[in-house]
C-alpha cells in the first residue's frame, strides 16, 4: 500500500512548509518520462486506467523521439510521517538548445533529481544542466534509473556521480521507472531533502513564468512559480517586462489536467490563463505581478531569447509560400524563440530566413512544419550570425551568406561556444582530431571515471552547426555525448564561397567558411552538384569562387541521348504515361538560369557533409 | 509489343466501342496488326508478349491461326456495330514473337480472314517479321504467292559475340541467304538492327551496319537496346554480370548509323527508321505514328480506333478461352480526351521526318521553337515553312524536345525559361 495522501492539500491554502518544488535532470533516453509517469501513478493523480506512456509529453514529436521540448508542472500529494505534502514536479526540457528554458525551470525549484541511466552513466547534456542546477543552489538528489536492466552497473555509475557532486556512492538512490522499484523511497527523499520554498507571503505578488504554452482552445497557458504574495482569479495582473496588463481568467494547478483553484499562494506552482493568444505576450522568465499593487522589482534572470542558428526555409512548391507563412505564424504563437522574416533566393524563390536557438530547435521546427502543416520544404545549410567589418570600418550584421559584403574586408567576427564532450576514453584521439579540423581549442580534459573522459573545447559555433554532431556520433559509435554553450565571439579569417552554375550564382549554396577550408568546401560542393544535377541539353560548368576568383571547377557534360528507340502501337500508352510522369517531375525542378536543378539536389547538397550515393541517378 | 499492360478502364465483354469513334473515321486509314506470341527461345533482352513451348500452359500453337481469325471476324462485327464505315485494310502487319514459327499456311489463313472480313486495299502493304533461321525459300515464296509484300528480318547484329549477349540463335551467315530468297520471291526487304548491346564496340556496330548495307535492303530499322524491367538482361546488369548500356556510346552509334545510311542512300523518316526513298517507308508503322485506326489481333495486342485504345489479355491460354467463349479478348481500354490526343500527336509526330505541323501547337510552344532552333535541335528551314523537323542532335534528344514543347504550351511562355 503506497502512502498516497488521503486528503491532498488545497492550492492557495498550502503552507510553504508543506511544499516541495523539484525538477528532474536527465539525458534523453535515461527514463525521465517513465519515472515521471510512475510518480503520477504512485501518488494517485493519474488513475491506472488513464495511464498512457509518457503522459506528460504531449506533442507527437516529443513522444516519438522520447524527448521533452516543453516543460510542464504537476502537483502530486504525498504523505510522510503522517504529514501531507504537495510535491510540484517541473518537467524540464532535456536539450541544450533550450538552456534558457531549463534555467527558468530550475529557478522555479528548490531541488532537482539527477537521474542517470544505470547502464550508461552521466552524459554531457546532463552535466550541463547539473552545473546549472548547482549554480542555482538546488538540492541535488542523485538517482540511478533502469536498475532492472541486465546491463546496469549501479556501483560504477554511483561512484561516478559521487565523484562529480560529492557525497557517498551508497547515498545514490536506485530505482526503476519501469517497474516502480524505489520510486516511493525517492518521493520520501524529496520530502526530506528538498528545502521548503522561501518567500514573503505579504509582499506584492511576484510570479515567475517558467513555461508558456499555446493551446488552440484556451489561448496561452502560462506556468508560474509564486515567489512572493499570492494571485487570485479575476485579478488584474501585469507583465513586468512589457507592462501589459491582463485579467486572470483562470488560475489553478495541473494534476496533471488543469484544475482551477482559488488562487496560488507563496511557494506554489501552477498555471494561469489570461486570454492572450501569443506566447510572446507571456514570456518565459518574465515576472507577473498585481496590476493595482505591483512589486517594485522584477525577479532576476529574464532575457529575451536570442536566435543563434539561421536557416532559410523555402517551400518546394512556390505556391505553398502563403501556407508556410501561416504555419510559421501559428508556430510562433507557441514558440517565443522562433523568429523569421521573408527572404528571396534567386535559386529557391520566396521563403523565410528563420532564427533558431540551436540545431535541435531548427530540426523540430522544420519537422513540425512538414508534419503538422504538410509542407514540403527545403532548408538551406544552417549558418550563424557574423559581424563583418568592412575596410571603411562599417559593421555589417550577416545572418545569411548573401548579406556578406563584397569588396575588402577588415575583419569577420564569429560566435564561439564552450563545448563539453563526454566519451569513453578510447575515442579521445578521434574526437580531438575532429575538434581540430573544426578549429577547436582544447580547454581541458578530466577523467570522470576510469574509462570516461570529459573534454572541454572552445569551438566556433559555425563549425558545429552543420554536421559536427553527426560526425561525433559516427566516429564514436554513438558513445560520445556533446553539449555546448554559446560563449562570446572571436575574430576569424572567414570568406564567402559562392557556387556558380553556368556562371550564375546559386545563393542557396553560398557559405561562409574559414579561408583554409574554402577550397575543400568548393571542391566538395562542386563535386556533389556534378553528381546530383542531371545532365542537361547543354554543358553546365559548376564553379566555386571567392569573390571573382574561381577556386574549383567541375563540368556536367551535355546529355547526348534522350529518346526512346521504339514507339510502336503498343508502346504509345506507356510512352505517354512516362512523359506525363516526366512532366510532373519537371515541375519539381528549380530553374537556375537555364539549368534545371531537381529539388532533391538542393536537399542532398545542403543536408550533409558527404554526397549520398543514393542521390546519384 | 511491350509486355506490361497499362492500368485503365475495363473493356466490355462484347468489345463494343462508343459512338464517338465514328467522328472523322473517313479520313483515317485502317490497318490490322496480328500478333503471334510464340518463340522457340526467349532472348535475354526481350520483354515482348511471347511464350516458348513450355510457357504456353495448355494453349496450342496449332489452334492459334483459327483463334486469331475468329478475333478478326469479331473485329469486323464490332466496327460495324459502332457505325464505322467499311474500310479496307491499307496495311497488315504480322509481328511477334516469331510469326514465322507458325507454318506459312497458318499466316496465310490469318491474312485470308482479314481479306474476307475487311478487304484489302489495292497495293496494300502486308508485312511479316521473320527470324533469319525460321524461314526458307519455300516458306517465303508461299507468303509472296498469298499476297504478302514485305518481310522484316530480325538481323540485330552481324557480330557473333553481340548476338550471343542478345541470345539470338541465328547464324549471321544466313542473313544474305534469306534476303536473297525474299528478293527472288518478290518481297520488299527490311532489316532490324540493335545497337548498344552490352560489350558492343563502335567498330563492331560499324561491322553490323556494313553487313546490313551490303544486302541493300529497302528499309532498315536501328534500335538502341532498351533494358526493360523484368528481363534476364536487366537482372544480369543489376547483378553486375553485364555492363550497363552507356547513353553517350548510344549517341555515337546513332550518329554513325545515320551517317553511313545517308551515304548509302537511305533517308531517315522516323527516329529509328530509314528507307531507300519514300516508297519503301513502312506504311504500317507510319499509321501508328499518325493516329490511324488499327485492330490489333492476338494476346496482348493493342488497338486504336478513333481515340479509344485497348489491349488484349496477355496470356495465349487466357486469350484462347475468351475467343472460345465468343467474348472480346480485350483486357482494358482508355478513351483519350482531346488533351491526351494532342499530347500523343506531339510526341509521335515530332519523331517523323515529315515533322509536326507547327499550326497545331499552342502559341507558347510555337514561340519556344525559336529556342530549340537556337540550340540546334530543330531544323530552321522547315520551321520557317511551318513544320517542326528535328536535327540529328534533336532526334537524339527528342523526348526532351517534346517535354519542352508541352511545358511551353502549358506555361504559355516563350523560348526562355521563366526566371525566378
Amino acid at each position: 500500500m503506497s502512502p498516497r495522501a488521503a486528503r491532498p492539500l488545497e492550492p492557495a491554502r498550502t503552507a510553504p512548509e508543506a511544499i516541495r518544488n523539484f525538477c528532474i535532470i536527465a539525458h534523453i533516453d535515461h527514463g525521465k518520462s517513465t519515472l515521471a509517469d510512475r510518480m503520477l501513478q504512485i501518488t494517485g493523480v493519474v488513475s491506472d486506467r488513464d495511464m498512457r506512456a509518457q503522459y506528460l509529453d504531449r506533442m507527437d514529436i516529443e513522444r516519438e523521439r522520447g524527448i521533452t521540448i516543453k516543460s510542464q508542472a504537476v502537483r502530486m500529494p504525498w504523505e510522510k510521517d503522517g504529514k501531507t505534502f504537495a510535491l510540484n514536479m517541473i518537467d524540464t526540457p532535456g536539450h541544450v538548445d533550450f538552456t534558457y528554458e531549463v534555467s527558468r525551470s530550475l529557478a522555479a525549484c528548490e531541488g532537482a533529481i539527477l537521474l542517470v541511466d544505470a547502464a550508461q552513466g552521466i552524459e554531457a547534456q546532463t552535466l550541463a544542466n547539473l552545473y546549472l542546477a548547482m549554480e542555482n543552489d538546488l538540492e541535488i538528489i542523485p538517482v540511478l534509473n533502469k536498475i532492472d536492466l541486465p546491463a546496469a552497473d549501479p556501483e560504477k555509475y554511483a561512484a561516478e556521480i559521487a565523484g562529480l557532486i560529492g557525497g557517498k556512492a551508497e547515498d545514490v538512490l536506485r530505482v526503476s521507472g519501469k517497474t516502480g522499484v524505489g520510486v516511493e523511497e525517492l518521493l520520501d527523499r524529496v520530502v526530506e531533502r528538498i528545502p521548503t520554498p522561501v518567500g514573503d507571503a505579504d509582499a506584492p505578488a511576484r510570479a515567475m513564468i517558467f513555461d508558456s504554452v499555446y493551446d488552440p482552445y484556451r489561448g496561452v497557458v502560462t506556468y508560474v512559480r509564486m515567489k512572493d504574495g499570492r494571485l487570485s482569479p479575476r485579478e488584474k495582473v501585469r507583465m513586468m517586462s512589457t507592462a501589459a496588463t491582463h485579467e486572470l481568467l483562470e488560475i489553478g494547478v495541473s494534476a496533471p489536467e488543469p484544475k482551477p483553484s482559488q488562487g496560488l499562494s507563496v511557494g506554489e506552482v501552477g498555471y494561469l490563463i489570461t486570454g492572450v493568444k501569443d506566447v510572446r505576450q507571456s514570456k518565459v522568465g518574465d515576472t507577473i505581478t498585481n496590476a493595482v499593487k505591483p512589486a517594485e522589482d522584477a525577479l532576476p534572470g529574464y532575457t529575451e531569447p536570442k536566435p543563434m542558428v539561421f536557416s532559410g526555409l523555402y517551400p518546394i512548391d512556390g505556391a505553398d509560400y502563403p501556407d508556410l507563412r501561416e504555419a510559421l505564424d501559428k508556430l510562433k504563437l507557441s514558440d517565443a524563440a522562433l523568429v523569421y522574416e521573408p527572404e528571396t533566393s534567386v535559386a529557391l524563390g520566396f521563403g523565410f530566413r528563420c532564427g533558431f536557438l540551436g540545431l535541435l530547435h531548427l530540426e523540430i521546427i522544420t519537422e513540425r512544419l512538414q508534419r503538422e502543416f504538410g509542407l514540403d520544404l527545403i532548408a538551406t545549410a544552417p549558418s550563424v550570425f557574423y559581424e563583418v567589418r568592412a575596410e571603411n570600418k562599417d559593421l555589417v550584421q550577416v545572418m545569411n551568406p548573401s548579406e556578406f559584403p563584397e569588396g575588402k574586408i577588415d575583419a569577420v567576427i564569429e560566435p564561439i561556444v564552450k563545448a563539453t564532450i563526454l566519451t569513453p576514453k578510447d575515442y579521445v584521439g578521434t574526437i580531438m582530431e575532429l575538434c581540430q579540423t573544426r578549429r577547436g581549442v582544447m580547454e581541458g580534459m578530466d577523467y570522470l571515471s576510469e574509462d570516461r573522459v570529459e573534454l572541454r573545447y572552445t569551438l566556433p559555433l559555425g563549425e558545429i552547426v552543420f554536421d559536427f554532431f553527426d560526425s561525433l556520433k559516427s566516429r564514436t559509435q554513438g558513445y560520445a555525448s556533446f553539449d555546448y554553450d554559446v560563449n562570446g565571439t572571436q575574430e576569424a579569417d572567414l570568406v564567402k564561397v559562392d557556387i556558380l552554375l553556368q556562371g550564375e550564382k546559386v545563393d542557396a549554396f553560398s557559405a561562409i567558411v574559414h579561408r583554409d577550408k574554402a577550397y575543400a568546401y568548393g571542391v566538395l560542393m562542386a563535386g556533389k552538384l556534378r553528381e546530383l544535377i542531371p545532365r542537361q541539353q547543354f554543358e553546365v560548368p559548376i564553379q566555386a569562387a571567392i569573390g571573382a576568383r574561381i577556386i574549383a571547377r567541375e563540368t556536367i557534360r551535355a546529355i547526348r541521348k534522350d529518346v526512346l528507340a521504339k514507339c510502336y502501337g503498343g508502346d504509345i500508352t506507356r510512352k505517354r504515361k512516362l512523359l506525363e510522369k516526366q512532366k510532373e517531375g519537371k515541375k519539381r525542378m528549380k530553374m537556375v538560369g537555364r539549368v534545371e536543378v531537381p529539388q532533391e539536389a538542393f536537399i542532398a547538397a545542403l543536408s550533409s557533409g558527404e554526397p549520398t550515393k543514393d542521390a546519384k541517378k | 509489343m511491350p509486355s506490361a499492360l497499362p492500368l485503365a478502364d475495363p473493356a466490355p465483354a462484347d468489345g463494343a466501342l462508343p459512338g464517338s469513334v465514328v467522328n472523322g473515321a473517313d479520313e483515317r486509314d485502317f490497318g490490322v496488326y496480328l500478333h503471334v506470341p510464340f518463340c522457340r527461345v526467349r532472348c535475354g533482352y526481350c520483354d515482348f508478349n511471347t511464350y516458348t513451348g513450355e510457357e504456353l500452359r495448355g494453349a496450342k500453337r496449332e489452334d492459334y491461326a483459327d483463334e486469331a481469325a475468329r478475333e478478326v471476324r469479331l473485329g469486323g462485327r464490332v466496327l460495324d456495330a459502332a457505325g464505322l464505315p467499311r474500310r479496307e485494310a491499307r496495311t497488315v502487319f504480322f509481328g511477334g514473337g516469331t510469326p514465322t514459327l507458325l507454318p506459312a499456311d497458318d499466316l496465310v489463313r490469318m491474312l485470308d480472314a482479314v481479306r474476307e472480313t475487311f478487304g484489302l486495299e489495292a497495293g496494300a502493304e502486308i508485312t511479316t517479321e521473320a527470324n533469319p533461321d525460321s524461314v526458307d525459300e519455300r516458306y517465303l515464296s508461299r507468303l509472296a504467292e498469298a499476297g504478302f509484300t514485305r518481310v522484316s528480318f530480325g538481323m540485330q547484329s552481324a557480330v557473333p559475340s553481340t548476338l550471343a549477349v542478345l541470345e539470338r540463335t541465328h547464324d549471321p551467315e544466313r542473313v544474305p541467304l534469306v534476303v536473297r530468297w525474299a528478293r527472288e520471291a518478290g518481297l520488299d526487304c527490311s532489316l532490324d538492327l540493335i545497337y548498344g548491346t552490352p560489350g558492343e564496340t563502335l567498330d563492331e556496330w560499324r561491322t553490323s551496319l556494313e553487313a546490313a548495307l551490303a544486302q541493300q535492303p529497302d528499309h532498315l530499322s536501328a534500335y538502341a537496346l532498351i533494358v526493360e524491367e523484368g528481363t534476364k538482361l536487366a537482372r544480369q546488369i543489376r547483378r553486375g554480370e553485364v555492363a550497363e548500356p552507356d547513353d553517350d556510346l548510344h549517341a555515337e552509334m546513332y550518329e554513325l548509323a545515320d551517317r553511313m545510311l545517308a551515304d548509302a542512300g537511305y533517308d531517315w523518316y522516323e527516329v529509328s527508321n530509314w528507307s531507300r526513298g519514300r516508297e519503301h517507308r513502312s506504311r504500317h508503322n507510319l499509321a501508328y505514328w499518325r493516329g490511324a485506326d488499327w485492330w490489333g489481333v492476338g494476346p496482348g495486342a493493342h488497338s486504336h480506333v478513333g481515340g479509344v485504345r485497348w489491349w488484349n489479355v496477355k496470356h495465349p491460354a487466357a486469350y484462347a478461352q475468351r475467343i472460345a467463349a465468343g467474348e472480346s479478348p480485350a483486357a482494358g481500354r482508355e478513351t483519350l480526351d482531346t488533351g491526351t490526343q494532342h499530347l500523343e500527336r506531339v510526341l509521335l509526330e515530332v519523331r517523323l521526318a515529315d515533322g509536326l505541323d507547327l499550326a497545331m501547337l499552342a502559341p507558347g510552344a510555337r514561340r519556344a521553337v525559336a529556342g530549340l532552333i537556337a540550340d540546334g535541335l530543330v531544323e530552321p528551314g522547315p520551321a520557317l515553312r511551318g513544320t517542326l523537323v528535328l536535327t540529328l542532335r534533336g532526334r537524339l534528344l527528342a523526348d526532351g524536345v517534346v517535354r519542352d514543347l508541352l511545358e511551353a504550351e502549358e506555361s504559355g511562355a516563350g523560348a526562355e525559361p521563366a526566371f525566378l
